[in-house]
């Protein structure tokens, strides 16, 4: 239990920090781009929406900037991160409500995924050096230094097009009306399918890698040669002793990277103009929407803080050695 | 945006307790970094990448930026890789490309891996709360999403050059390399020849560059590639969705052009192919280099030159764990030995 | 003496291939008796860890053997080669016939397992049959055969002292009733008195069970109290074997005597302690003739030529040695 309720103070810590640089952020920029949206907009923003604006941009100067820090978190308590400009007047949070499902599906679905496939034939990989595993590395190695964004591209190309099974953009058939229903549902799963493919054949190598890694270290422990000495089947060797093993490093390291393959995968829904967060960033950021740019850093960052704490809990049940800490 | 490829963190040697004879010294050791065929290749195809980012825009045939009446043309022999919808050269817009690429790469790089240096050496060193603080800082920074940072962060200083795209990639991407370091310079710092020197009464930072920093090397060049992998992703993710300056050239901007131009739906290929190619070819190349530091730092992880062994009387056997091969010839067998498996005890 | 259970022959193990290859071990004969506990010590290099990890083949790669024979001699039925055992068939035999506790009391145990469950598991693999309360129970029997309270099968190794661990894993090894107990440097990682207890319980265990011990460590002190037969490695080569007793009381090989003056007597009459100068030889560049030769204080006209053999010299058949000081009888010697 120590060993969670730390981690949980840390990632509050965390939250907080990625908050208050969400605060400073804005105060760079240059000019005041509150006016030039009021001017836009004449006359259609109500006072309570100005301010509201002023608080994020920290343009209301007449405040200090404890005033301004404190007026910021009360807001944020409320939920209002303010107006979207682009989909003005809707609020930034309605805005990234519609698409938060969509990449909580596609980046967590494939992300899970990668990793199991990625342990498992790194698995392999380790356990059985020079078999045809390792024949795969340098393939993988190449895929993974190919930006997952280009490779999306290639798929579009190669694969989808006119007259394709594949669509090449857009997270549902054009004239259907988002419903749980199973034309739908069966749309949304064949638009999903080639950012899925993407997402996973760019980041797959990683995992076998590092497990292969893991796989080759852990072979020369002690215990591993005990199993041996003890005429334990091969597979239990592998699995039990071995793999059981090697896991709780890439475990770990599956948290600690996590922000960086979030980052990856969502320039993936730019190219496929799946309609996640990944490309609502694209667009808030060609129509400098800067609210919806702080919105959306703010719920990627506390997604990726949870997906933390989970893949902590999951660590937690693996190693015997976190659970019991005095 | 791939995940660091480095597992020095993972493998930092401790010897089981039956670690064999060491069969090299140490000099050889050393030669055998280069000589591992990954290394080499790898540090080959990076040094030509360095090599087209300083000569690239001379030996460019065309000016990237001029037009010409060969609108959207495939590969020819005056176009070897084709040209865009204005009639510009591909292959020439690649080559003077290059030089940003590895400019905003290696500086990001240099700044990356300097503060990590900082950060993890000295939180690893002096410990207690300076650590605490230090280890904090770079657990917030390795958690945060570092490319949606990068994107808001540069799309806010407007019309972003090549140095603060290096600069802003750098400030944000060194929390990695930080943790590795501060895990080893724990390590070493407990070794005996260190606390040696600190009985002796020798200067901190004495003791941190002359006994510290040699043997972090390692672990500070693989830092350094792989953050140069990572700036080198992340620069050209910004030209591509048009966040810094599409005025100059880098590859990134090819492929912005070419998304923006529809490029895809007019079968122009030729236009993003070897974009694409020239960051994956990079990519693998600093990946090589990775591999064979790893494999350096770890010999374990060598791929097993050979995983089948023949022995005397012409069979093949498996080198493998846990079964040492027999190479002698076999002696007629003293005796069926097959029954006993079920025999048991 | 007894009748052999287990015969080492002429046996080689290398590290690497071809021109690389390093031999650890050279043509090494040794004989272990049913019941007894034969000591094999020598200084760290000498080879007797790659000795035993090469005659139950679990060296790693890239060990190879090279050479020789590894005859088993079950209770009844002929004896079995374990060279020539195929996978399946080694996996059968291992622990079973021979069990094996290493020298890392912290590292031997998988860290994600409960005991139980690496108790269970080795039951499982070679007593199928066996129902799960059984195998259960035969795991409480083994934890308080080495003195360990049964409730201790729930806990992870971590929750454990060295000397629990330690003691768990001499548990382990007679599990299956072996015949032959390969120990290497059992006790190295404990303290004093907690490797005193474990030596006095597995003599008492030794005497209850009947199995045969090979022990492996560098203390040859150790050695002399608690083992029957000792033999010396040095260089990948036994240089002397003789009952414990005699060894103690008159070596024949220099290497053997600078042993014995490494460490204070227990008992008896004040030594001088000199100690060896010089250090092991280097496997990849072994001195020719007797391999001790350069540290020798005793070297004679052959010694930097001349290989000499392991035979019992003239005087006493009991003991084997193998130094120009004491030729063998050429009969004897192969």
């Amino acid at each position: 239990m120590t060993f969670l309720l730390r981690r949980l103070a840390f990632y509050l810590f965390t939250a907080w920090a990625a908050l208050t640089i969400n605060f400073f952020i804005p105060r760079m920029i240059p000019g005041d781009p509150v006016k030039s949206l009021v001017s836009r907009f004449q006359g259609q923003l109500s006072t309570d929406a100005i301010h509201s604006l002023y608080v994020l941009f920290g343009l209301d100067s007449d405040d200090s900037l404890w005033d301004q820090y404190v007026d910021y978190w009360r807001q944020l308590a409320h939920g209002d991160l303010g107006l979207s400009f682009t989909a003005f007047p809707s609020p930034v949070s309605e805005v990234i409500g519609d698409a938060l499902p969509w990449t909580l599906i596609l980046v967590g679905v494939t992300t899970a995924v990668s990793f199991v496939l990625g342990t498992g034939l790194g698995v392999l990989a380790g356990w059985r050096r020079g078999s045809w595993v390792d024949g795969l590395l340098p393939v993988t190695t190449f895929l993974s230094s190919v930006p997952y964004f280009w490779l999306g591209l290639v798929a579009i190309a190669v694969l989808a097009g006119p007259g394709s099974f594949f669509p090449s953009s857009g997270g549902y058939e054009p004239g259907l009306v988002p419903a749980l229903d199973s034309i739908f549902l069966g749309s949304a799963v064949q638009h999903s399918l080639l950012p899925a493919a993407t997402i996973l054949i760019s980041s797959m190598s990683g995992w076998i890698l590092s497990m292969r890694n893991m796989m080759v270290t852990v072979a020369a422990e002690d215990y591993i040669t005990v199993a041996h000495a003890k005429g334990l089947p091969e597979r239990r060797v592998a699995m039990s002793y071995a793999a059981r093993n090697a896991l709780l490093p890439n475990v770990a390291g599956f948290a600690l990277s996590l922000g960086l393959i979030v980052g990856g995968t969502l320039l993936v829904e730019i190219v496929f103009s799946y309609p996640g967060l990944g490309f609502l960033l694209f667009r808030a950021v060609s129509a400098k929407d800067y609210p919806l740019m702080q919105g959306i850093f703010l719920v990627i960052t506390l997604s990726v803080l949870v997906a933390n704490l989970l893949a902590d809990v999951v660590y937690l049940f693996l190693d015997p050695r976190t659970r019991k800490e005095g | 945006m791939s995940i660091p490829t480095s597992s020095v963190e993972q493998v930092i040697p401790e010897q089981g307790a039956m670690a064999q004879p060491s069969v090299q010294p140490s000099r050889r050791r050393r030669l055998r970094f280069v000589s591992g065929g990954k290394a080499a290749t790898g540090l080959a195809v990076a040094a030509g990448y360095v090599l087209l980012a300083v000569i690239g825009p001379w030996i460019a045939p065309y000016d990237p930026d001029a037009r010409s009446s060969d609108l959207l043309q495939p590969p020819s022999a005056a176009h070897w890789f084709g040209t865009t919808h204005l009639g510009q050269d591909v292959f020439s817009q690649i080559l003077v490309g290059t030089r940003g690429v590895m400019l905003v790469g290696l500086t990001a790089g240099v700044v990356a891996t300097v503060l990590s240096v900082l950060v993890g050496v000295t939180a690893g060193y002096l410990g207690g709360l300076a650590d605490d603080g230090l280890s904090a800082l770079s657990n917030v920074f390795l958690v945060i999403p570092a490319l949606p940072l990068i994107i808001i962060v540069t799309s806010t200083v407007s019309g972003a050059g090549d140095l603060v795209v290096a600069l802003v990639i750098g400030l944000t991407s060194w929390a990695w390399g930080a943790r590795v370091l501060r895990a080893q310079t724990l390590s070493l710092r407990r070794r005996d020849y260190v606390e040696a020197a600190r009985a002796t009464g020798e200067h901190t930072w004495r003791i941190i560059g002359f006994e510290i920093l040699p043997n972090l090397t390692a672990i500070i060049a693989s830092g350094f590639v792989g953050t140069v992998i990572f700036a080198v992703m992340s620069e050209i993710t910004l030209a591509f969705i048009g966040i810094s300056s599409v005025s100059s050239w880098n590859w990134g901007t090819i492929l912005f052009w070419a998304q923006s131009q529809q490029a895809l739906a007019q079968g122009a290929w030729w236009w993003f192919v070897p974009a694409g190619l020239a960051i994956a070819l990079l990519g693998t190349a600093l990946a090589l280099i990775n591999f064979g530091i790893d494999e350096f730092v770890s010999p374990r992880l060598r791929s097993a030159g050979r995983s089948r062994v023949r022995t005397a009387d012409g069979r093949t056997v498996r080198m493998r764990v846990g079964f040492t091969p027999v190479l002698a010839p076999r002696p007629a067998p003293p005796v069926a030995s097959g029954q006993r498996e079920e025999a048991g005890r | 003496m007894s009748e052999p259970v287990l015969e080492i022959r002429r046996l080689s193990v290398d590290y690497g291939l071809g021109d690389s290859a390093v031999r650890a071990v050279r043509e090494v004969d040794l004989t272990l008796h049913r019941g007894e506990v034969l000591g094999l010590a020598g200084e760290s290099g000498s080879g007797k860890s790659t000795l035993a990890y090469g005659l139950t083949r679990l060296l790693p790669p890239p060990g190879v053997i090279s050479g020789g024979q590894v005859l088993y001699h079950p209770v009844d039925g002929p004896p079995v080669d374990v060279l020539t055992l195929s996978p399946a068939q080694l996996r059968a035999f291992r622990w079973a016939e021979t069990s094996i506790v290493f020298q890392g009391a912290m590292n031997s145990l998988n860290p994600v397992h409960k005991i139980s469950t690496q108790l269970v598991d080795v039951i499982r693999a070679h007593q199928p049959g066996l129902s799960r309360p059984a195998r259960l129970a035969r795991a409480r029997d083994l934890l308080r055969l080495v003195g360990i309270s049964a409730d201790r099968l729930d806990s992870y190794p971590h929750q454990l002292s060295g000397g629990m661990r330690q003691r768990v894993m001499i548990g382990m090894a007679l599990a299956l009733e072996p015949q032959v107990v390969i120990m290497d440097e059992p006790t190295t990682a404990l303290d004093v008195v907690m490797q005193r207890q474990i030596l006095s319980q597995l003599a008492e265990l030794r005497e209850r069970l009947g199995f045969a011990v090979l022990f492996i460590t560098h203390d040859l002190s150790l050695l002399v109290e608690f083992s029957d037969r000792i033999a010396i490695m040095y260089g990948g080569r036994i240089v002397e074997q003789a009952p414990a007793a005699q060894l103690y009381g008159a070596a024949l090989h220099p290497y053997t005597d600078g042993l014995l003056h490494s460490f204070p007597a227990l008992r008896g009459p004040r030594r001088e302690l000199t100690g060896i100068p010089g250090s092991p030889p280097d496997l990849r560049a072994m001195p020719d003739g007797c391999a001790f030769h350069p540290r020798c204080p005793r070297a004679l006209a052959p010694c930097d030529s001349r290989l000499p053999t392991l035979g019992p010299p003239a005087d006493d058949p009991g003991r084997a040695v193998a130094c120009w000081l004491h030729p063998a009888d050429e009969v004897v010697a192969r």
